[in-house]
């Protein structure tokens, strides 16, 4: 197979970017395999118990980027108990030890400690960007650490993490070298942050091309900042709100019209809607508009708001815009693709602001709608196929009805007549959450349909195991599959376990799947770990097999069990 | 955890200067009513909270599937249905978002519910009242000078031709008028009782002010 030389291969590979392709390039051959491996520069990890950080490092001796995920999904909803495990400290401190010339660290839903910020910014020379995305167990001082010692970072991006904040002057660590600051986002911090350290690092930063403020920063700061870095392309306003017959009100007008570059805009965490005059001279300008955490805003301001958007793309908004409000994003937004509606009540009285109405002019306005996040009121089997009419391109559904087992309020019928049209339609679909009353049907439309689906989100649906074999026999791409409240049992669990060899990973809680049928899963499949989390410690005084396991989480793994479960988690 | 019906207000309070009309608003949203200590509720239900409450769900839905996946309630039947139970988990709200949002309704950053500290301000002689945030300031001084300016915009071409206008035809014949003794800024506290501005400590003031009248001074006998 070799009729090039290694650099010639080499060079052709440098174009192969996505990781599907250079792990299947990896397995042409061996020759290939040797190639790849040294040339490999960004190493994407969904699971972080699936390899160890000594075979990564073998393998990959290149590694410049690194993304890991740790807890599974349902952890992001309280579903996984405290100190589950996904500590990213052994692979800071793995990677430290060797040769690998570590630059970028992506982590989402790991632990990450004070300690392991501090060792990564002592270890690497040439760090560059640091992305955090749904992480804890870190402090402000982790963060000084890092603006001190990183000389020539790049990125500090904080999405959404529980920090702790000591409120010290992280900010100020950055030394008066470090000008190299490309992307900074602290909009999750709760705590004051030094204005003037911020004024004078965005000053020296002229690459600066992404700031996201947190709610500590003051509308006045705002107006410095935006004069001092008139080239940002994505800003996350932290406090909005002031007198909009001030001085400093007047001087941030200004210094939005000279932000012509601005694309992306979000946060408005405290907001004064009165003041929302202002940033109409970029809306126009706007692809991405976040304003899922400016409860303050709504009604007519936000309508005009969105007025003024007739290029978004992305739109994440709180469901207080109702049903009118979508219906103003449908005659607006014509190239929309992606929308997200969370629930300005996410304590969940049930009282959200948008029906099935607000979606079908969403979908009718927006033909390139292709990715949906919706918590609604409620939803129709008439709305959906509507839907799915007006909207083939769907990537990503998912819909969250408030009511977890609400019918469709027309009809009384479940919704599975609805959601079958949505994967039938929807050729393309990769991801798919399910909510409403569902019988067995649903699955078997999935199964029937969703040829590309690789993630499904199932709650409070099903009537029998026959649910979870349609989904396992049909989707075939099926990566990630996570239940809760089902009454599937051992039946459809034990029915291929093969399969799940073939996935990242596989989440049952609340379902009807007892001790023995994991124990049988485990026993037949050892590349499995199967993982049984059992908080209340019934497992330790009632060992029966016939035992319903409250929470059960299985993924494929090369290197065996983990040695850092709690207590509470039993490998079998 | 909400007992009875929950309502939240919505469009509240939004329009600083709004005319009336922006009241079409609330229609167009739903319009929700805030009880009182709402935000209580909302900021018990933290983390940990949710993590022991395994509370079950109540369907409302009357079908024949419920009672599979559905757990009896531990609720007392007695009581009116609840909007709904709280289940661990659900809806699926990052928790961070959840604490989030809880935390900007404690501290009022919406601008709605009883913490809104919009007001109306009527000024003897002007056709149209005004709104004004009380929390935009920090000093009756900050107060005034926005009133003020608030005013001033009260031109003969704006409002057409009454006689009652050429009062207010510059700001600094305003401030003259609000500073000297013929104007007397009044405020209306909750008692219902008109009260001279600036007696009490700001922050005093702002909680307890339901709306501002600056009244002629010869009306305001008996005030000062």
């Amino acid at each position: 197979m070799n009729y090039f030389p290694d650099e010639v291969l080499e060079h052709v590979f440098d174009f192969i970017t996505s990781h599907k392709d250079r792990n299947s390039v990896s397995l042409v051959c061996k020759s290939w395999y040797k190639i790849e491996r040294y040339s490999r520069r960004r190493v994407f990890i969904g699971n972080c118990y699936s390899i160890s950080p000594e075979r990564l490092i073998a393998r990959f001796p290149g590694l410049k980027s690194l993304t890991l995920k740790g807890k599974p999904h349902f952890a992001d909803f309280n579903l996984v108990p405290h100190d589950w495990g996904g500590f990213v400290y052994p692979w800071i401190k793995a990677l430290a030890k060797s040769r690998i010339g570590l630059e970028e660290l992506r982590l989402k839903r790991m632990v990450v400690s004070d300690e392991s910020l501090e060792l990564l910014s002592k270890s690497f020379v040439n760090f560059k960007s640091l992305v955090l995305v749904s992480c804890e167990g870190f402090t402000t001082d982790g963060l000084a650490a890092i603006a001190a010692n990183c000389r020539f970072l790049r990125e500090l991006d904080l999405q959404e993490n529980e920090v702790d904040d000591h409120r010290g002057h992280w900010l100020s660590c950055f030394p008066e070298s470090c000008t190299s600051l490309i992307s900074l986002n602290f909009a999750c911090l709760r705590g004051e942050v030094n204005l003037g350290a911020l004024e004078r690092l965005v000053s020296r930063s002229p690459n600066l091309k992404s700031l996201r403020l947190n709610r500590a920063v003051p509308l006045d700061t705002l107006q410095k900042l935006l004069m001092r870095a008139p080239q940002l392309v994505d800003l996350g306003i932290g406090s909005y709100v002031h007198d909009p017959f001030s001085e400093v009100y007047n001087k941030l007008k200004i210094a939005f019209q000279r932000c012509k570059s601005i694309r992306s805009l979000s946060g408005f965490l405290e907001v004064a809607p009165h003041c929302m005059s202002a940033i109409y001279p970029i809306c126009g300008n706007l692809t991405f508009l976040n304003l899922s955490y400016a409860p303050g805003l709504h009604g007519n301001k936000l309508m005009k708001l969105i007025q003024h958007c007739r290029k978004l793309q992305r739109l994440w908004i709180l469901d207080c815009i109702g049903d009118k409000g979508l219906g103003v994003v449908a005659l607006t937004c014509k190239e929309l693709q992606e929308l997200r509606v969370f629930p300005s009540d996410p304590f969940g009285a049930g009282n959200a602001a948008v029906t099935e109405e607000g979606l079908v002019l969403v979908s009718a306005g927006c033909p390139k709608l292709n990715s949906l996040l919706y918590f609604c009121q409620q939803m129709t089997n008439a709305a959906l196929i509507t839907v799915a009419k007006n909207c083939p391109n769907f990537i990503r559904f998912r819909l969250c009805i408030l009511d977890p087992i609400k019918p469709d309020p027309v009809t009384n019928q479940p919704l599975d007549e609805g959601f079958g049209a949505i994967v039938q339609s929807c050729k393309g679909l990769k991801r798919l959450s399910l909510s409403g009353l569902l019988t067995d049907q649903v699955f078997l439309y999935i199964g029937m349909y969703a040829e590309q689906l690789e993630m499904l989100s199932i709650a409070f649906a099903a009537d029998s195991d026959k649910g979870m074999l349609y989904v396992l026999n049909g989707c075939k791409k099926l990566r990630k599959l996570e239940i809760r409240d089902c009454p599937f049992g051992d039946a459809a669990l034990l029915e291929d376990v093969g399969k799940y060899e073939t996935m990242r990973s596989l989440w049952m809680s609340s379902c009807e799947v007892t001790l023995g049928g994991c124990k049988s899963v485990a026993e037949k499949m050892p590349s499995l770990n199967v993982e049984i989390i059992d908080e209340c410690e019934q497992m330790e005084f009632n060992l029966d097999d016939k035992q319903k396991v409250d929470k059960m989480y299985l993924y494929r793994t090369l290197v065996g069990h983990r040695k850092d479960a709690p207590e509470y988690v039993s490998i079998l | 955890m909400e007992v009875g019906v929950k309502m939240g207000m919505k469009g509240g309070g939004d329009e600083v200067g709004g005319k009336e009309k922006e009241k079409m608003g609330y229609e167009e949203t739903e319009l929700r009513l805030g009880l009182p200590g709402d935000s209580e509720v909302v900021r018990k239900r933290d983390f940990s909270h949710t993590v022991d409450l395994k509370l079950n769900l109540i369907s409302t839905s009357p079908t024949d599937d419920e009672d599979k996946n559905i757990v009896p309630s531990h609720l007392d039947p007695a009581k009116p249905p609840p909007a709904k139970a709280q289940v661990v988990g659900w809806p699926p709200v990052r928790s961070f978002r959840k604490n989030m949002l809880a935390t900007q309704k404690s501290s009022g950053s919406e601008d709605s519910g009883e913490k809104a500290a919009f007001v109306k301000v009527s000024m003897d002689g002007a056709p149209y009242l005004r709104k004004v945030d009380l929390r935009m300031y920090k000093t009756y001084q900050q107060l005034s000078d926005a009133l003020a300016k608030m005013f001033s915009s009260f031109t003969i071409g704006n409002c057409g031709s009454q006689g009652l206008l050429k009062d207010f035809m510059n700001e600094s014949k305003l401030m003259d008028l609000l500073n000297g003794s013929d104007y007397v800024p009044t405020y209306e506290d909750k008692d219902g009782d008109w009260m001279l501005v600036g007696d009490v400590p700001w922050e005093m003031f702002i909680e307890s002010c339901k709306r501002l009248r600056i009244m002629k001074g010869t009306e305001a006998i008996g005030l000062g």
